[in-house]
């Protein structure tokens, strides 16, 4: 565990004095800011407008704010992903560096949870910093907390499965161009998957809509917490670190 | 300290270490020696379990590198051929995280990080980003790393590789210094290096170890009977070199006067005694009662280029692999 600790350490301060958080951290405050003030207006719009009609509509915080929000965050994490786990594994290759980690006394699965790890945490704290828009919600009005905390852990679980997967591309190539695109192009597919289900309701259809991560991002939206969902993403978790520790033990004996 | 027995590494289409085996004692600098490609980069890897054998066994302090990689990695220091750095870490900060990666106590860290920065020279250089730092700091760096939890062997990969002769003098030096402590292996293209660094030298060529024996030997091996390189020259005006030839052929135990060139005044001959005979004294009193100068009297030791040269040679005669000629043109000889 003290393994998993020094490396976790050690990958998240790189995160930290390159560009890399600090830029993800500034996108990704603002798109989400433009989402909120987009979709907190439109809520406001439509309160005023019923008001005028004299018809009340019930409207819920909850519902029409807290609920499209978060699977919007659901959807820009895909973008915001590839460019957190490009790096993990192939910089380490291209720079010699792996070498070192790879002779050490340290187990492959304490390098790749410590690496998991501080992706994970890289996320968490540019989901951290969506809350801060929360905070004006809950000073303005009365949503409940409960399914916005849900909601939050469904994103996290989400972004674990991505970045684990993420983790896994990087073990195969030495270029970080190359991860970062395979990643984007996966997650894309990963979410446009579940666009079948539109139109379609065959048994094939349902399957490419369950392999969606978009599918399951929804009842955590809602503020569900839904085993089904999360087994999903918890065993897609477990896949992509399995995945990586094979390519990472693959490499000793094709290099 | 370590045993290698048959060890091979086998990819698809080539075999890149062919059943080598060899065993280093404790505290010994041994230099494995062989062109580039010749499987000195593989046989490391597997020592450091990088690479796992195809074949064979190595145990390194009596700990197999298959069954028990962890106990083997715990030590080893392992300076790849490129110092495996973090550009975005500081010298200081770098070391340190080396040092936990490797097990070290926090009591023990602060110590050690001191230790090697100051054995490596690399203490001025502390705080400095690690991609702001020269080749030759670099290497040090690399060095600071591999001894950083104390080790009992040490691995180099071409710890000289891409330095300035001054850097390659201090490292040379460096590596010289850590013996005793540690025993050492350091890989090499270069030949002098392992004459000045290594008590000890393998030879490796197309995966297979074609020598393995002390530096001394191995010159002296090659060498056969002692050959001295004479320089005589006339006070005044130039000398006939067939009578000077004639005189020292009559010098008891000479065996052979070769006639090598003539430099204005200046005859040079290369002159073979019997085995374990010292004719130098003979030869120098030879030529000063005959009223020659003596310019210069050495023994012609037989570089290790030349044993190295003929060693692959043979290989080559036999197995018809290698020509001398494609080893010298990959700049593997210098």
């Amino acid at each position: 565990m003290r393994n998993v600790w020094i490396i976790w350490q050690k990958e998240l301060r790189s995160y930290f004095v390159s560009p890399i958080a600090y830029l993800l951290l500034a996108m990704f405050a603002v798109i989400f800011g433009f989402f909120f003030w987009n979709i907190v207006g439109y809520f406001v719009f439509t309160g005023m407008e019923s008001q005028m009609r004299g018809e009340m509509f019930p409207m819920n915080v909850n519902e029409q704010v807290i609920r499209p929000l978060l699977s919007n965050v659901g959807v820009i994490g895909l973008f915001f992903i590839p460019m957190i786990t490009m790096r993990l594994f192939s910089e380490e290759k291209r720079s010699g560096t792996i070498e070192l980690l790879v002779t050490s006394p340290v187990r492959d699965g304490e390098i790749i949870l410590g690496k998991w790890l501080a992706a994970l945490s890289l996320y968490s704290v540019l989901l951290l910093l969506t809350a801060l828009n929360f905070v004006f919600l809950f000073k303005y009005g009365n949503p409940d907390w409960k399914p916005l905390a849900i909601g939050y852990l469904g994103l996290l679980l989400q972004a674990g499965a991505l970045l684990a997967i993420g983790m896994f591309i990087s073990t195969l190539t030495k270029n970080q161009i190359i991860a970062g695109a395979a990643t984007f192009g996966v997650c894309l597919l990963l979410w446009v998957l579940e666009w079948v289900s539109g139109y379609e309701t065959a048994t094939w259809a349902q399957v490419l809509s369950y392999i969606s991560v978009v599918t399951h991002i929804g009842s955590f939206s809602k503020g569900l917490l839904d085993s089904k969902d999360a087994v999903y993403y918890v065993s897609l978790t477990f896949l992509g670190i399995f995945f990586t520790a094979r390519s990472l033990e693959s490499l000793r004996w094709r290099s | 300290m370590i045993t290698v027995k048959e060890l091979t590494k086998r990819y698809a289409r080539n075999t890149a270490v062919d059943q080598i085996s060899f065993e280093i004692q404790k505290g010994q600098i041994v230099g494995f020696l062989g062109p580039n490609g010749a499987g000195k980069t593989t046989t490391m890897r597997m020592l450091t379990c990088f690479l796992p054998p195809t074949a064979g066994t190595a145990t390194v302090a009596g700990f197999d590198v298959l069954e028990e990689p962890m106990e083997v990695k715990k030590r080893i220091g392992y300076l790849p051929e490129t110092p495996p750095l973090y550009p975005e870490m500081r010298t200081g900060e770098y070391l340190e995280f080396v040092g936990k990666l490797k097990g070290l106590s926090k009591p023990e860290l602060g110590k050690r990080v001191d230790y090697v920065c100051e054995r490596c020279a690399v203490a001025d250089v502390r705080d400095r980003l690690l991609s702001k730092l020269s080749k030759g700091y670099r290497q040090r760096v690399g060095l600071a790393q591999a001894i950083i939890h104390n080790p009992d062997v040490l691995i180099l990969d071409e710890p000289t590789a891409g330095l300035d002769p001054k850097q390659i003098n201090e490292t040379r030096d460096l590596i010289k210094s850590l013996a005793g402590d540690h025993t050492i292996i350091l890989s090499t293209h270069i030949l002098p290096e392992v004459e000045q660094t290594c008590e000890q030298v393998i030879i490796i060529n197309k995966g297979k170890v074609i020598a393995t024996d002390s530096v001394n030997n191995l010159q002296s091996r090659a060498r056969g009977a002692e050959s001295v390189i004479v320089e005589v020259a006339g006070r005044n005006g130039a000398l006939d070199s067939a009578a000077i030839q004639s005189r020292l052929e009559k010098v008891s135990g000479v065996s052979k006067v070769l006639f090598k060139e003539k430099r204005d005044a200046r005859n040079i001959f290369e002159i073979e005694g019997g085995k374990g005979r010292l004719v130098r004294g003979d030869l120098a009193r030879a030529v000063v009662e005959a009223g020659w100068d003596l310019n210069e009297l050495r023994p012609s030791a037989m570089s290790l280029e030349e044993v190295f040269l003929q060693l692959t040679g043979d290989q080559a005669a036999k197995g018809a692999v290698t020509p001398k000629e494609e080893i010298a043109a990959k700049g593997a000889i210098k």
